[in-house]
């Protein structure tokens, strides 16, 4: 029997001098991706592809100062979150992980909150909806999905549970694997076996930088056996690959053998974020030749060629993207700004008297409430 | 380049170009990698895109892509390699994207950089410019919006310094260039795309040899104009604070993007018949205490600004210094309008945290208004 938490191969004994490393361990093997999943990504998918090309044109017209696209990423966002069960698992996303909210189910106009300027993390419950804040500290949160998961190894006091361990997923990009953290999160994981999927979008590019001038030895999954972790490079624009490669990899640590590694090979379609010009770094003829297929065109044929659902099927999915694209919208527009009081009354579970003071003077001198 | 260089013979005066801060930092870049060959510009999207405000715009394509270069994205790697660097003989200029991500490189900057001339006894300095992307007011996302003077302040063998203009951000980052320790460079985002005149080193010269020439020819006759700024351009000019508007009643000190709010609130204060003196730091480490003393000597009031929040921010330092020079003359405590106790929020708040005119004239009238007893 397995210990939780805890190596028992002769690779976690170091010093052992000669000892050979033992080969990493496979995933397991899942049931293939149903036909009723396929078309449930593809609800998913379309609804976030809209939303995210409205998202833009609501930066053109000044209803959000900024936004950072994820167009041609919604497969490996849907795919690798659907393999996750958010109502136990725990998501941390960095500033681009639209898909990962939506299929956990946060509110999209507390989603978008962040792009409004409201609130930095955004509006949504972290702790209810179990999708950390939006995170601008590029691979900031990627240690703290090693911490929560290791938080489920020792709420099982050494025994796997029926349901096994609950399951953090962490998200970072090509560039967010270059941070020193991620070398510290991926050996903390090796080293506590920690029930923690590392998710990386390979996306090409980190602002103007390619991946071929931020990853040496070309592959952030490669690392893997370094640590001792278990990793797959997979298709990041086949929904269905990545769902299966995230459920292999969910599997393997809910049944308490550690952490694994995907790495989604996608590409980011978009400029970094609206105020960025890819212009001044790629042409038009690379960003064709390097994007790969549209994930959610790729998923409509296979679900077509499959009988996986009808045309009319894939029609009515659109249009109830459309229509929450523009809930979306109204919601977003009618959003007010905070209070003031709200910066002070959210540093602290405990406020200082120091900064209640500060506040009795803002809203003296401020004129407000 | 992203900014043409328009000299404007008939303009503000001969010699001076009209530069955005941005294209002034350039300039001062590209004048700094031709000058000295072990310069160095590293840091995330410096090279290809020219970085995000586009400062090194043009550079690698000028000087090469040995000399200015894109790292991985990893501040901790940047500082950390540019110690090293300046180990080996380079003066290397990072730049970390945005104040918020000097965090990530604070343990190479603070146990690292700041020590090592002291740990090796003076055998190993670090000529080491750090430029940060400062302050907020541009509406961005977290970590786009501090201030983290106080904490580079704080820190033995660092020098922290802040241009607030095009011709302080050219001066300032050739003079901390040039400087043979670490200095952390904050540039007012915010104020990037600001326009003003700008007196190169190579039209001071002239306009100095102009100058000696005509001098030498005929006792000449004052034109009343300014001198060229050359004055600002010499190394007395560059290590301490500057008067950015003379003033009788009150001294208002300021740094980064809060001396041109300053200097709004002080044209709106003389309409009132208050006639405020802005003293633009520009040094954060080391302060300029005796040009702190002479101004508030003179007007015996001050107020301080800055956006960082008020505990332990570096108000406190210069309220300190001015009362151990200036106790026995001060007709007032020094008053601090300062950010909050909070961390830095977003935009829709942005305007309730960052001190604005409103604030800064409420701590004028405090001074003002004090009574003793
Ligand atoms: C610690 C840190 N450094 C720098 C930045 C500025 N920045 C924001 S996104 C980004 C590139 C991130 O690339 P990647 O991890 O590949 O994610 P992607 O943007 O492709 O989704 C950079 C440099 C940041 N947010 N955080
Ligand atoms: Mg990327």
């Amino acid at each position: 029997m397995q210990t939780l938490g805890t190596r028992t191969t002769a690779a976690g004994r170091a010093g052992l001098a000669g000892a050979p490393r033992e080969p990493l361990a496979e995933l397991p093997a899942v049931a293939p991706v149903a036909p009723n999943e396929l078309v449930e990504l593809y609800r998913l998918m379309t609804s976030v592809r809209q939303l995210d090309v409205a998202a833009i044109s609501w930066q053109r017209q000044g209803i959000l100062p900024a936004y950072a696209p994820e167009l041609g990423q919604e497969a490996a966002q849907v795919g690798s979150a659907l393999a996750l069960d958010p109502s136990r698992d725990f998501a941390f996303p960095t500033y681009r992980e639209l898909g990962v909210a939506r299929a956990f189910g946060v509110d999209m106009v507390e989603y978008m909150s962040t792009h409004k300027a409201t609130w930095h993390g955004g509006l949504w419950d972290a702790a209810t909806t179990h999708v950390a804040p939006i995170q601008a500290v590029v691979a900031g949160s990627v240690l703290h999905a090693v911490g929560w998961a290791h938080g489920q190894t020792l709420e099982a006091h050494g025994e796997l549970p029926a349901q096994g361990l609950a399951v953090a997923i962490t998200y970072l990009g090509d560039g967010a694997s270059s941070q020193g953290d991620v070398h510290e999160a991926m050996n903390f994981a090796g080293v506590f076996k920690a029930p923690v999927v590392f998710f990386v979008q390979n996306n090409g590019w980190a602002i103007s930088v390619p991946t071929e001038k931020q990853v040496a030895g070309g592959s952030v999954a490669a690392r893997g056996a370094g640590y001792g972790i278990p990793a797959v490079q997979v298709d990041g624009n086949d929904a269905a690959a990545v769902l299966e490669a995230t459920r292999r990899a969910v599997a393997h640590a809910r049944s308490g053998h550690g952490p694994a590694i995907v790495e989604a090979m996608t590409y980011r379609r978009g400029p970094h974020a609206t105020s960025d010009d890819p212009g001044r770094y790629r042409t038009l003829d690379e960003e064709r030749e390097d994007a790969g297929q549209d994930p959610l065109a790729r998923l409509r044929e296979l679900i077509l060629a499959e009988g996986a659902a009808t045309e009319e099927i894939l029609a009515e999915a659109d249009a109830a993207g459309a229509a929450e694209a523009e809930r979306v919208r109204l919601g977003v527009i009618a959003l007010g700004p905070r209070r003031g009081a709200e910066m002070f009354d959210l540093v602290f579970q405990e406020p200082t008297d120091e900064l209640l003071r500060q506040k009795a003077n803002w809203r003296e001198e401020s004129e407000h409430e | 380049m992203s900014e043409t260089l328009t000299t404007s013979e008939a303009g503000a005066g001969a010699g001076t170009v009209t530069l955005s801060l941005q294209g002034a930092l350039n300039l001062a870049l590209d004048e700094l990698l031709a000058e000295d060959p072990k310069a160095l510009v590293l840091g995330e999207d410096v090279g290809t895109l020219g970085g995000v405000f586009r400062v090194t715009s043009g550079l690698a394509a000028k000087h090469g892509a040995e000399r200015v270069f894109d790292t991985p994205l990893a501040e901790s790697g940047i500082l950390g390699m540019s110690i090293g660097l300046a180990m080996a003989g380079f003066h290397p200029v990072p730049e970390v994207q945005f104040d918020g991500f000097a965090y990530p490189a604070i343990n190479q900057i603070v146990c690292q950089l700041a020590r090592m001339n002291y740990r090796s006894r003076g055998a190993v300095p670090m000529p080491v410019t750090l430029r940060v992307p400062s302050f907020g007011g541009i509406r961005a996302p977290e970590h786009h919006g501090e201030s983290l003077e106080a904490l580079f302040a704080h820190v033995p063998g660092l020098k922290v310094v802040s241009p607030a203009d095009p011709q302080q951000g050219y001066s300032l980052l050739k003079a901390a260039v040039r400087m043979p320790d670490p200095v952390i460079f904050m540039e007012p985002k915010s104020r990037y795309w600001q326009k003003g005149e700008v007196v190169t080193e190579a039209a001071a010269a002239a306009s100095a040899a102009a100058a000696a020439s005509a001098a030498a020819a005929a006792a000449a006759t004052n034109d009343g104009g300014r001198s060229l700024g050359a004055a600002d351009l010499t190394d007395a000019g560059l290590t301490g604070a500057r008067i950015a508007r003379p003033g009788r009643h009150l001294t208002l000190v300021a740094w980064g993007a809060m001396v041109a709010r300053c200097l709004q609130v002080a044209d709106l204060a003389a309409e009132d018949g208050i006639d405020v003196e802005v003293l633009d730091l520009r040094w954060l480490k080391p302060i300029d205490a005796e040009a702190l003393a002479s101004s508030v000597g003179k007007t015996r009031r001050a107020v301080v600004v800055h956006e960082g929040p008020r505990t332990s921010g570096l108000g406190a330092e210069v309220a300190q210094l001015v009362t151990e020079r200036c106790f026995g003359t001060l007709k007032a405590p020094v008053e601090r309008v300062t950010g909050f106790d909070v961390p830095y929020p977003s935009g829709d708040l942005e305007d309730e945290y960052i001190p604005n005119i409103d604030r800064i004239l409420f701590g004028i009238q405090r001074v003002l208004e004090y009574k003793r007893g």
